[in-house]
């Protein structure tokens, strides 16, 4: 993932094609497990079935494309988190530790003001998750910035450490009573209800605006450029007269509150906090942003494609008996494709662009002081 | 001396320290430590074997995953077709030695992967390593619920020194920690040592490390760039791979889902706090796990006095926070130690650079 000058074709037909090839290796991971599953017979045919049941389960009917949207909702926000740090040359894998503190904090937010009118409680609580996540994300930034710690260990360190603390809080501090399992009282009145019978819900509405607003931030903003600028060359804007180290901090800043939101939507459409809050909402959005190129819409349709597969996996685990796991092995696939987009260039005999100049990579490796 | 333990605040971190290394000298806590330390330090090798010849590897926490699964399914196939008794030596039977050099090769399989993107295809790395930490993830985690095994082929045995050597005074903690466990824990300070050599003392370790430096200097001179990179990240693979069959076949016995629980970055915090060397990659190891191995410390030997009580207290107060507290410990330095050492340590100045031989020129 060279950023080379980017044409239609690297940035739309590449990715397209890496699904496509994706779900034919698949086809053939679940071919194989045919064999090694319980049932140990080869079924030519299965991949169909369950590719036409995720199809069904995602998109057959009407509560089907609601779940679809409501699953692509936090992914936006997440794939956000990813894609807009790697505007910035970071590469911030902690939304998952972002998503968690955002949910925590909104379901105390909750918890506090179940009394409340929706039309404050719930905005209040996103907030709050916002807040919380911003600065989740802040703390890699700063390290980053100011010592050189890579964002890759310090976020991976800082996802287990939120989910140990936010469990420990949980069950020792925050536990509710009544129940069979450790969980916070219920967020009351800052729950987000679904509407007209299925599951979607107001925060959809939040999601949405974030795409438009973060492509208005990136390309129309003087922040905007000074993340770019950072992103490419941060020696570079040094010398043009920008702060690399504020605008690493402001960017996972940024980041953490688009994560914080997505788990705090999450918590409050669940309606209370659980001490095991396992989601894979935060790993997806790696997905999604490098299949979305980073850019706000193709984050946009890469979170409708992975909500559609997370929406529909559940109906083809039982039409199919292929397990939702699936769904992981899929999205590793097309990275891979993704990553060697060379690959896919060869097999379907597209043009490779001429590299010009200096190979620059997205991310940089770590032990490299940050200046500015 | 006593004095000083009374003294507030700072007395009681002394009595703290007392606590600690009487309880490293007397507690058999020592080969634990090793044990948790044992699959971090394979994991930093790893990362020393493939970031000395300058290319980066986040993929480690997957191949850990991976092979920690084949190392499990394997040995369980072969424990199923062929059941032994375990032999005397380490508990080792033919189902475990078969799951290590399944986990070896599944280790050097994912190598090849990253090798590939990496070194050929010239993607960046860190994504690289990304991609492979979440296939892996996905990979096991498909599979273990596929086939969900009842079974297992058990666990290799710690080593039991004979008595006198583990009673000596002063130094018997020493003896036990690296003799009184298993077999993948006490090859790992051998293999460190060896590595250790190897790279400043043989002609391969001096080619690596041209290669980490300045490939293109060391093209000139006529080392294959790519063939070295390539064998070093195969290599790295190894021991990746003895990390994960180390999880499922000496520490556990078991697969869970997501089992390396970030270990493998936990190994590159190890190796980056070791300036990229294998013996320093391991003291960090020992650092990180040997904060967790005081949690296991507490539960098995707790201390008196007022530490004891002020412990205690928390513990009935605060049941999860406390050993979550304790869990997360190593999460904690590792973030701490990157922090601090970052800025002062040297990366190999080709890391993550991918080369292009300018043939075209």
């Amino acid at each position: 993932m060279i950023s080379r000058p980017r044409s239609y074709i690297g940035r739309v037909v590449v990715p397209a094609l890496s699904i496509l090839l994706a779900l034919l290796v698949a086809s053939v991971i679940i071919i194989v497990s045919g064999l090694i599953g319980p049932e140990k017979k080869v079924d030519l045919l299965l991949p169909l079935v369950a590719y036409r049941s995720l199809l069904v389960g995602a998109f057959g009917n009407f509560k089907g494309i609601a779940n679809t949207i409501v699953a692509a909702t936090p992914l936006m926000l997440t794939g956000l988190a990813v894609g807009v740090g790697l505007k910035a040359g970071l590469f911030n894998i902690g939304a998952t530790g972002q998503v968690l503190t955002g949910g925590f904090a909104a379901s105390l937010l909750g918890v506090l003001m179940n009394d409340a009118s929706p039309w404050i409680a719930i905005p209040v609580a996103l907030l709050g998750g916002m807040l919380a996540g911003a600065l989740a994300g802040f703390i890699p930034g700063f390290l980053k910035a100011f010592t050189g710690a890579h964002e890759v260990v310090t976020t991976i360190m800082l996802n287990a450490l939120v989910q140990l603390m936010v469990s420990g809080l949980v069950n020792d501090v925050f536990r509710a009573p009544g129940f069979s399992f450790a969980r916070t009282a219920p967020v009351g009145n800052a729950e987000l209800t679904g509407v007209a019978g299925t599951t979607l819900h107001f925060g959809v509405i939040f999601a949405l605006v974030c795409i438009p607003l973060s492509y208005w931030l990136l390309w129309r903003t003087t922040v905007g450029f000074e993340i770019r600028a950072v992103g490419a060359n941060p020696t570079a804007a040094l010398y043009a007269g920008m702060k690399p180290r504020r605008t690493m901090m402001l960017t996972m800043s940024l980041c953490g509150a688009f994560a914080g939101l997505a788990g705090a939507i999450e918590i409050l459409r669940l309606g209370y906090y659980p001490a095991v809050f396992g989601s894979s909402i935060g790993f997806d959005g790696i997905t999604v942003a490098l299949l979305g190129q980073s850019n706000p819409f193709g984050i946009m349709l890469s979170a409708i494609l992975l909500g559609a597969m997370r929406a529909g996996a559940p109906l083809m685990q039982i039409q199919a008996r292929v397990p939702v796991e699936i769904i992981d092995v899929i999205q590793g696939i097309i990275l891979i494709f993704l990553a060697a987009e060379i690959v896919v260039r060869k097999i379907f005999r597209l043009r490779t662009p001429q590299v010009t100049g200096e190979l620059q990579t997205i991310t940089r490796t770590y032990g490299e002081k940050v200046v500015g | 001396m006593d004095f000083l333990l009374d003294i507030p605040v700072l007395g009681f971190i002394l009595q703290f320290l007392v606590y600690l290394v009487n309880v490293i000298g007397n507690g058999h806590i020592a080969p634990i430590i090793l044990g948790l330390a044992a699959p971090i330090a394979l994991g930093a090798v790893c990362g020393v074997m493939n970031e000395r010849s300058g290319v980066v590897n986040i993929g480690i926490e997957g191949m850990m995953l991976f092979s920690a699964y084949i190392a499990f399914m394997t040995a369980l196939f072969v424990h199923q077709a062929f059941p032994t008794e375990p032999s005397p030596l380490f508990g080792a039977t033919p189902a475990l030695i078969s799951g290590v050099i399944a986990a070896i090769a599944a280790g050097v399989l994912i190598s090849l992967l990253h090798a590939w993107l990496s070194i050929s295809i010239r993607a960046d790395q860190i994504i690289s390593g990304t991609i492979i930490n979440i296939t892996a993830l996905g990979l096991t985690s498909y599979l273990n619920r596929l086939i969900k095994p009842f079974d297992s082929a058990g666990a290799f045995r710690s080593f039991r020194p004979p008595a006198g050597l583990i009673e000596l005074p002063g130094v018997g903690w020493l003896f036990e920690m690296f003799t009184a466990v298993g077999p993948i824990a006490m090859s790992t300070i051998v293999l460190v040592i060896i590595v250790q050599i190897l790279l400043f003392r043989s002609r391969w370790g001096l080619r690596t490390r041209a290669v980490g430096e300045h490939p293109k200097a060391a093209d000139t001179v006529g080392i294959n760039v790519i063939r070295l990179r390539y064998r070093n990240v195969l290599m790295g693979g190894v021991f990746a791979g003895l990390a994960g069959a180390y999880l499922t076949l000496e520490a556990t016995g078991s697969f869970q889902n997501n089992m390396t629980a970030g270990r493998g970055f936990i190994a590159l915090a190890a190796m980056i706090f070791g300036r990229w060397t294998p013996l320093g990659a391991f003291g960090g190891a020992l650092l990180f796990m040997g904060s967790q191995a005081i949690g296991v410390a507490i539960r098995l030997a707790p201390p008196v006095g007022d530490l004891g009580t002020f412990l205690g207290g928390i513990q009935q107060a605060y049941p999860s926070l406390y050993n979550n507290f304790f869990t997360g410990l190593p999460y904690l330095l590792t973030i701490i130690v990157l922090a601090g050492v970052v800025g002062r340590s040297n990366a190999p100045a080709a890391d993550g650079k991918p080369y292009e031989k300018e043939s075209s020129s």
